[in-house]
């Protein structure tokens, strides 16, 4: 019995140990399927992933471009940025290795804090930076004493950097942060020191100077530590982008401007002194951490001028100076701005953010008369003989149109007119011509149209036109208005980049020539097109212009040209702000000084010189400057003789210019 | 029944010494060592080439264990069986003790610190409840087998440790128990309709259990469902070791050259997923090699227990063999993603002293049953004469 149980207890212990057996290999046989599909079917999948998590592509922002002067003097460029970091890990005790690092350069109180908050958030080989823009003597401190630094260490960053400030800020632009809605997928732009530029020149020509990332493989582990870094590729810097303006010009015209009539003296003067002790608050506060300031005649101080300078190649259309005033400081955007020092721009009643070269819009005033008077010869409705008779003033149905001065200018001939100025001439030349024949004009010469210069935010100005004034007032056009319009005023509005192209075309010899700042990398010359007006117009223009300035009774014969100096050509203009109401006229306020700031005419000028075969072009606007002759026609000088002398990227030499003849002016 | 057989049975002499060693089955040992020392090959690319921490304890680990393995080869099985009940008892009441003081000490404490090795009574009790498993079975026939009240005390036998380790609270060790047991159970000739019952039941408590779960217990089996859907929380252990897997390929991405391995994207490489470097690293050729080497020692244990004269023996060697199955599929299964991560260790591979110490003890009662098979047991355990 006990045999018989024992046999069936193996009998039935054999087929159940072979069914075990069998199921146990089916199991095996899963485990190598389930090898099989992982390790076969899937390899290429789960490779890649290998790799993706074995290897992060590391990317090496490029270098960026810089902007050059026409000189190559950098204008913007990229400063080493050195900055100590400390490695947790690398270290035993952090607070006290700050402290000690503390002894050799100077680590505030701050940073130490944010710091010592900094490295316990962070994995421990990650570096946490100590203090930024070090000098290389601070560096050569930490350098030596590396031994009792333990996880210190230097590294090296570039920071954008422009060593003129605010000198060229409206051409060169700035850089900045990237936004979120400038992200556009290109990994570069994630990376925490990316900067971008923002406006001007930055902006226009970003991608250029941007150049390319290079890429480098760096294997991490399951924590992100660098484990090996391998070649990778190295990447492009940035084209340098060089400029047409000479940054010594630029400065010259920048202080003229912002000079205006006022003298500049130092604040340890003792007339200073004297001064501010009578200034008022705002005029304290706007002069605190100046080492200049400026005095008018009365020996008062006053602000700096507002508006803008430009001064071209007559015929390369190469812009060599740029000036908009004031400007403000690119550096700090760098790093970011504060909230209140961007709002304090923003809120600043002079807007220096705003290039007032391409952006800025006036009434260009009597600096249009040119080419009111070329239209009319041209359509031989007026000859240079044509006179006509100023009263002061001209009747128009049942308006009086005055001239700008009072008393009038009698009989007057075409280049009489623009000599003095005369308005009534042109009222009746406009109302020979009318309207379609000026604006036609003036889109011949630049205005009214947009010029395209390397620069965002360029404005087009405004031509009015019978059209325009249908579609935009659903008004038609009233001949009066033609008569404001011949004195550039009413709704006509340039920028000064506008006048000097003007300019630039009235005394090239006939070439609509096109501003320009980014010189063409190959250096080649770019040929204009004929602007088709007849060459004794325009000999006769130029007469005029020279008139202007070395007539007898020149509205700009203040800064005549002396003996010895190249002679210079121009036109002044004074262009209305605000209407002066028959009260005021009546109680004899058209004085523009005797208004606020706000309601001051503009002054403006433009000019050319030489007389005899002119190569530069300027035009100035002093906003709410006062008078084009009292204002704007002393720095439209200076600047052309300046101009002159420094020759910026000149060939033909002028005989006729002297070395250097520092000249004294109002 | 051959004639030879009964013959022996009929006399069965004591053997020596000489006789047992000479009775081991040496080929079943080398393999046992090759399946090691592809372990300490492991633990040597695992430290990033180098012995220490781990290749190194591991060896001196597995001198001790095969010293072991080889004295329980010697000592006569009837010892085993005499003292089976006994030792289960003991082990039973180490599973108290720990218990007891994870309660007053801190957390879950599931080892007692032996210096060299950490002794884990849970592990020890895979191998005493097979013991005193077969010496119950041993003592009933086919018949009293089909009795459903003798098979109360053996459920009971199972049911006090089970309840224990799952209190530590160790999910995979007290399924191993169970499904040891139950393998048990099914080659002691129980009946399958009962055995389908007592699955049956099982299953129908599964949502009872899962009450009982831990939180981290019941996420291990919400990420196995779902691994990817958190690949850098629980679902990254399964994820990135089947990233380590796919990526081996078909040959691997040789030895120490594992990137998931020694960068660390593989986490408890040298413990439960140790079969995944060495898959990421010799690829699914040397994978299934190793499984080949682990499916011929179950087959000599198949083998030894089809041929072992006793029911004891028999249930001895087939319910360790088991075992030693049980960690071999759990741990594969899981690293692969076949089933969710429960923390069995690859036997005589990852780093660890007591699964090693298990293991090698059952290899030793299997080797020892080899030695011994023609002993004949009496229902009681003593010499049936």
């Amino acid at each position: 019995m006990l045999k018989a149980s024992e046999q069936d207890s193996q009998r039935i212990f054999t087929r159940r140990a072979l069914m075990l057996a069998a199921g146990q290999l089916g199991l095996v046989g899963a485990l190598a399927a389930r090898l099989y599909y992982l390790q076969v079917v899937e390899a290429d999948r789960y490779s890649l992933l290998s790799r993706n998590n074995q290897f992060n592509l590391e990317l090496l922002p490029p270098i960026r471009g810089r902007i050059l002067d026409l000189n190559g003097v950098p204008l913007a460029d990229n400063q080493d940025n050195f900055r100590v970091e400390i490695v947790r890990e690398q270290t035993v005790d952090v607070s006290a290795t700050l402290a000690a690092l503390g002894s050799i350069i100077e680590v505030p109180e701050w940073d130490v804090r944010r710091v010592l908050k900094d490295v316990k958030r962070k994995r421990a080989f990650v570096p946490v930076t100590v203090v930024e823009n070090l000098s290389r003597e601070e560096i050569a401190r930490v350098a030596v004493n590396a031994p009792y630094l333990p996880g210190v260490r230097i590294e090296v960053g570039r920071s954008r950097r422009y060593p003129f400030g605010e000198l060229a800020v409206h051409c060169t632009g700035y850089v900045a942060a990237v936004s979120e809605n400038e992200l556009t997928g290109d990994p570069v732009l994630e990376l925490p020191d990316f900067r971008i530029g923002k406006s001007g020149i930055e902006k226009v020509h970003d991608l250029e100077m941007r150049g390319t990332a290079g890429q480098r493989q760096v294997e991490v582990n399951a924590l992100g530590r660098i484990i090996r870094k391998l070649p990778g590729d190295e990447g492009e810097p940035g084209r340098d982008i060089r400029l047409s303006i000479d940054i010594n010009l630029q400065r010259f015209a920048t202080e003229r401007l912002t000079r205006g009539m006022a003298e500049r003296i130092p604040v340890d003067d003792p007339r200073a002194q004297v001064a501010l002790a009578k200034a008022s608050p705002a005029m304290l506060a706007a002069s605190e951490a100046q080492d200049t300031i400026l005095l008018d005649k009365y020996g008062e101080v006053v602000e700096a001028e507002s508006g803008s300078v430009v001064v071209m190649d007559v015929h390369s259309g190469e812009l060599r100076a740029l000036v908009s005033a004031p400007g403000y400081d690119p550096n700090p955007f760098n790093h970011g701005l504060s909230a209140k020092d961007w709002e304090e721009l923003l809120s600043n009643p002079r807007s220096p953010l705003t290039n007032k070269s391409i952006a800025g819009q006036y009434p260009p005033g009597s600096t249009f008369k040119m080419l009111v008077s070329l239209a009319a010869l041209e359509a031989d409705l007026a000859g240079p003989d044509t006179q006509f008779f100023c009263p002061g003033h001209l009747e128009l149905g049942d308006t009086r149109f005055h001239c700008w001065k009072r008393g009038g200018h009698g009989t007057v001939d075409m280049v009489g007119a623009l000599e003095q100025s005369c308005d009534v001439y042109f009222y009746e030349i406009a109302k020979r011509i009318g309207i379609d024949r000026i604006a036609a004009m003036a889109k011949r010469l630049g205005l009214g149209e947009m010029l395209d210069v390397d620069l965002p935010g360029e404005r087009r100005g405004l031509i009015p036109s019978r059209e325009w004034k249908q579609a935009t007032r659903g008004e038609p056009w009233h001949r009066g208005e033609t008569l404001v319009a011949a004195i550039g005023q009413g709704f006509v509005l340039a920028t000064p980049l506008q006048l000097a192209t003007m300019t630039a075309r009235l005394v090239n010899g006939g070439r609509a020539v096109v501003p320009r700042l980014v010189r063409d990398p190959d250096g080649n010359a770019r040929n204009f097109p004929p602007t088709g007006l007849d060459p004794r117009d325009l000999d006769l223009m130029r007469q005029a212009m020279s008139a202007v300035v070395n007539g007898a009774r020149g509205t700009a014969r203040a800064v005549r040209s002396r003996e010895n100096d190249p002679t210079i050509g121009g036109k002044t203009g004074t262009s209305q702000v605000k209407r002066i109401t028959m009260a005021q006229r009546a109680a004899g306020l058209t004085k523009s000084k005797d208004q606020p700031w706000r309601d001051r005419d503009h002054a403006l000028f433009v000019g050319f010189a030489p007389v005899e075969a002119p190569r530069y072009a300027v035009s100035v606007v002093v906003e709410h400057g006062g008078g084009g002759s009292s204002m704007a026609a002393p720095i439209a000088a200076d600047v052309l003789l300046e101009t002159l002398r420094i020759d910026p990227g000149g060939s033909a030499p002028l005989s006729a210019v002297p070395a250097a003849d520092p000249r004294r002016r109002g | 029944m051959a004639v030879g057989t009964r013959f022996e049975a009929l006399n069965p002499p004591e053997m020596t010494l000489g006789q047992k060693l000479a009775a081991v089955n040496w080929l079943m040992v080398l393999l046992i060592v090759a399946i090691a020392s592809v372990g300490f090959a492991m633990l040597y690319s695992a430290a990033n080439g180098s012995v220490t921490p781990w290749a190194y304890r591991q060896a001196i680990r597995f001198g001790v264990g095969f010293v072991v393995m080889l004295t329980v080869a010697m000592v006569d099985v009837r010892f085993w069986m005499r003292s089976a009940y006994l030792m289960y008892a003991a082990v039973l009441l180490l599973l108290f003790a720990v218990e007891v003081m994870g309660e007053i000490g801190m957390g879950a404490q599931r080892w007692i610190d032996l210096g060299l090795f950490q002794l884990q009574p849970s592990e020890l009790m895979k191998i005493s409840l097979v013991l005193a498993l077969a010496r119950y079975f041993h003592g009933l026939t086919w018949d009293e087998v089909g009795n459903p009240l003798n098979l109360l005390p053996p459920l009971l036998m199972i049911g006090m440790p089970v309840v224990l380790v799952l209190r530590q609270p160790d999910l995979g060790t007290a399924l191993m128990i169970l499904m040891g047991a139950g393998a048990t159970f099914f080659l002691a000739g129980v009946r399958i309709w009962k055995f389908l019952t007592l699955i049956g039941i099982a299953l129908a408590a599964v949502p009872i259990g899962w009450q009982f779960m831990r939180t981290y217990q019941q996420q291990r089996i919400l990420t196995f469902l779902n691994p990817e859907s958190d690949p850098l929380g629980s679902g990254y252990h399964i994820t990135q070791s089947k990233i380590a897997l796919g990526s081996g390929g078909l040959f691997g991405k040789g030895f120490l050259e594992g990137s998931q391995s020694h960068l660390n994207f593989l986490p408890e490489k040298q413990t439960d997923f140790i079969f995944t470097m060495l898959a990421e690293e010799f690829g699914m050729v040397g994978a299934l090699g190793l499984i080949g080497l682990y499916v011929l020692v179950i087959a000599y244990g198949f083998a030894i227990a089809i041929r072992s004269r006793s029911q004891f023996g028999r249930l001895v060697a087939l319910g360790v063999t088991t075992t030693l199955f049980l960690y071999l599929f759990i741990n594969v299964a899981m690293v692969m993603g076949l089933i969710p991560v429960v923390g069995v260790p690859l036997p005589m591979i990852s780093y660890g002293g007591t699964a090693m110490l298990t293991i090698m003890l059952g290899l030793g009662m299997v080797l020892g049953v080899s030695v011994h098979r023609d002993v004949r047991i009496g229902r009681a355990g003593v010499d049936e004469d």
